[in-house]
């Protein structure tokens, strides 16, 4: 299998996905001439043209609302968040309309459409560019949210959500576009809601996701050599989630930390936990601990912002909480 | 205008000019992170549209904000401290580059979100009518930020209470990688703000006392009338969008940025000067040595201060007691 990066990954989804079927189009930012300020739109204008790789202004709001009229219209638009920290302009179109449209018809018009984009916090951008706010959308009734960790998982699940009827959040991991991995050569399709077992362990279950997972990994990989099994889920799909995979990993290893980069309050991390509580309370040795954000805007300053998201250590420290 | 106030002009540009090409520098080495979005070009708008303010009047930028600050009065010292992220820095090392805040000088803040900061300029002019002062509000943006919907939404307001606000557009004819042509429905920005019945006006942005002309209008019409303007600023940015970027990018030519150079604003405004013998080439070299000196004992200040301590992490998230 050939090893391509995360942003490859994305690009063959929307190159192959656009192939396939003529009603995608691309629209955002500089996804056009600029080729996507990640690069993730890489050749597309060339290969498509104008017409369906669409250079927007600065007008979140704006064309996000004009991709739920052309969903309405029978199109499947893909329209590109330069960051989701944008996505906060274009939050009513997408909770108020996007996601209500079918409901709010009696099922006559569907809004089949995809917004993607990189999410989370990335180095020393500050406040108002460092967010994680998968857990806005997974509150929202009736929206999917993807938030993908590895190349082969972001391709098949991009074009799951590409042919999907409703419309999805797809986030992708702003510090993951140059990660590597293996991606299969032939046509392949995620499913949306199925997570995945990324490490067997017996131990304790460790569930992270996006860019966290890779720092499960790393500590499970650790952990593994003093002689302690992690079991690392990623759930792929936040929105629905893959419980049952969750609750029959927890009933083998009896104990959970979920990691989250976003805000503890209100973080899809008390989500999980209380369904893991009502589905699977006898199975628990321990109580669950998440390891989050702290809830505070995202400081400048290195140090601080350091101290502000999961690192190893916390990590670390909350299974040793679970184990003892 | 005094010669002396046009030396202060000067220096004032070429102060910003040389902050800025330290910082690329410091950039470089490390010493600042993310991003830092340079205004070297853009000097006169700054320096020639604060120039036309008291220092008690407020001013509210972009992201692109250092040039504002520090035209606006703040210590260079803390600025640059504040892009090293240190707890001397302007805002205790929380802001970095795109946010800077300075309640001595009345600078209320750089923002990243484009077009996001236009309402809260618009309440800040609110807020001054409210209160009966007699201060003005000068709030920058890029040509990017017109064509966002808080563009409309805050002319549309400030027009209609008749609001002390002078919206100011910088247009360096690029959002990113995207030429104005292509992202707006008229290239003549300044129409853009036809539609809400304020004081419309297109300026030279590399003349710094054209800006301040046209801005001294307008601050008198705002402090004197209640009446807002929008000004757009023919101008241009040298490098990339930021650091991440190269610096012509592969959206303009090198030969377009070397064309606009030779519209340099402080060359342009030398040229003048030494012309009517307000300076000569000499003295016009100390002065930039004096600020060059300047700009080492800044980074030296930047350098020592610590980083912020860690219990400063969740400090004025929220604050304890009544208003
Ligand atoms: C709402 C929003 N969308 C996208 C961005 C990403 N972005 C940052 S600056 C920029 C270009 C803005 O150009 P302009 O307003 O002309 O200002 P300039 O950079 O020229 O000073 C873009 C697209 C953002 N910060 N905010």
């Amino acid at each position: 299998m050939p090893s391509i990066l995360y942003r490859e990954a994305l690009n063959q989804a929307l190159r192959e996905e656009m192939r396939r079927d003529d009603r995608v189009f691309l629209m955002g930012e500089e996804v056009g001439y600029y080729q996507g300020a990640f690069k993730v739109s890489k050749g597309l204008l060339e290969e498509f043209g104008e017409k369906r790789v669409i250079d927007t202004p600065i007008t979140e709001l704006g064309f996000t609302g004009v991709g739920v009229g052309a969903a309405m219209m029978g199109l499947r638009p893909v329209i590109e968040m330069m960051t989701f920290n944008f996505a906060i302009l274009a939050m009513d179109q997408i909770v108020n309309n996007a996601v209500k449209i079918q409901y709010m018809s009696g099922g006559q018009f569907r809004v089949p459409m995809v917004v993607r984009g990189p999410g989370g916090p990335s180095r020393q951008l500050a406040a108002q560019h460092s967010q994680s706010l998968e857990s806005w959308f997974c509150h929202v009734a009736g929206l999917k949210v993807v938030a993908p960790s590895t190349p082969k998982d972001a391709k098949g699940l991009l074009k799951s959500s590409i042919r999907d009827g409703n419309p999805i959040i797809f986030i992708e991991g702003q510090e993951l576009y140059s990660q590597k991995g293996e991606v299969p050569e032939e046509e392949y399709l995620i499913p949306i809601g199925q997570g995945e077992i990324k490490k067997e362990g017996s131990d304790v279950t460790l569930i992270a996701w996006s860019k966290m997972l890779h720092l499960a990994m790393d500590v499970a990989r650790d952990l593994e050599q003093k002689g302690v099994s992690v079991e690392v889920i990623d759930p792929r799909t936040l929105k629905p989630l893959d419980v049952p995979l969750l609750v029959s990993s927890i009933k083998k290893t009896h104990r959970a930390v979920i990691v989250e980069e976003g805000w503890r309050f209100c973080g899809l991390g008390a989500e999980i936990s209380s369904i893991l509580y009502g589905q699977a309370f006898d199975a628990f040795d321990a109580p669950i601990e998440r390891v989050t954000g702290i809830d505070v805007p995202m400081p400048y300053a290195k140090n601080l912002e350091k101290a502000a998201i999961p690192d190893k250590e916390r990590v670390m420290a909350a299974i040793k909480k679970t184990l003892n | 205008m005094s010669p002396q106030e046009e030396k202060h002009l000067l220096s004032q540009m070429l102060l910003i000019r040389r902050f800025e090409e330290k910082a690329a520098e410091m950039y470089s080495l490390g010493k600042i992170g993310g991003f830092c979005h340079l205004y070297i070009g853009q000097e006169a708008v700054a320096v020639g549209a604060i120039s036309a303010l008291l220092p008690e009047d407020y001013v509210v930028s972009a992201y692109r904000d250092h040039g504002h600050c520090l035209a606006k009065g703040s210590d260079p010292k803390k600025v640059m401290a504040e892009l090293f992220g240190r707890i001397d820095g302007l805002c205790k090392g929380k802001g970095g580059s795109m946010h800077f805040f300075d309640t001595a000088t009345h600078f209320l803040g750089g923002y990243a979100i484009v077009g996001g900061h236009l309402p809260v300029a618009t309440g800040v002019a609110f807020a001054l009518k409210y209160q009966q002062k007699p201060q003005v509000v000068l709030c920058f943006f890029g040509e990017g930020a017109v064509n966002t919907g808080a563009f409309h939404e805050s002319l549309n307001l400030a027009s209609l209470w008749k609001l002390p606000v002078i919206y100011i557009c910088e247009n360096n004819r690029y959002g990113m990688g995207t030429p104005v042509e292509r992202a707006s429905s008229l290239y003549n920005i300044s129409l853009r703000g036809s539609g809400y019945g304020l004081h419309l006006e297109q300026v030279d942005g590399m003349d710094v006392l054209q800006v301040r002309e046209s801005v001294t209008r307008a601050v008198d019409r705002a402090r004197n009338k209640q009446l807002p303007s929008f000004l757009e600023m023919r101008t241009y940015r040298y490098m990339g969008h930021s650091m991440s970027d190269p610096s012509h990018g592969h959206y303009r030519t090198k030969d377009e940025v070397e064309e606009q150079k030779k519209r340099d604003p402080i060359q342009q405004f030398f040229k003048k000067l030494s012309a009517e013998k307000v300076l000569d080439e000499q003295t016009f070299k100390k002065m930039d040595q004096k600020i060059q000196q300047e700009i080492e004992g800044v980074i030296a200040y930047a350098d020592a201060s610590p980083f912020p301590p860690l219990n400063t992490l969740t400090t004025d998230v929220t604050v304890e007691g009544t208003r």
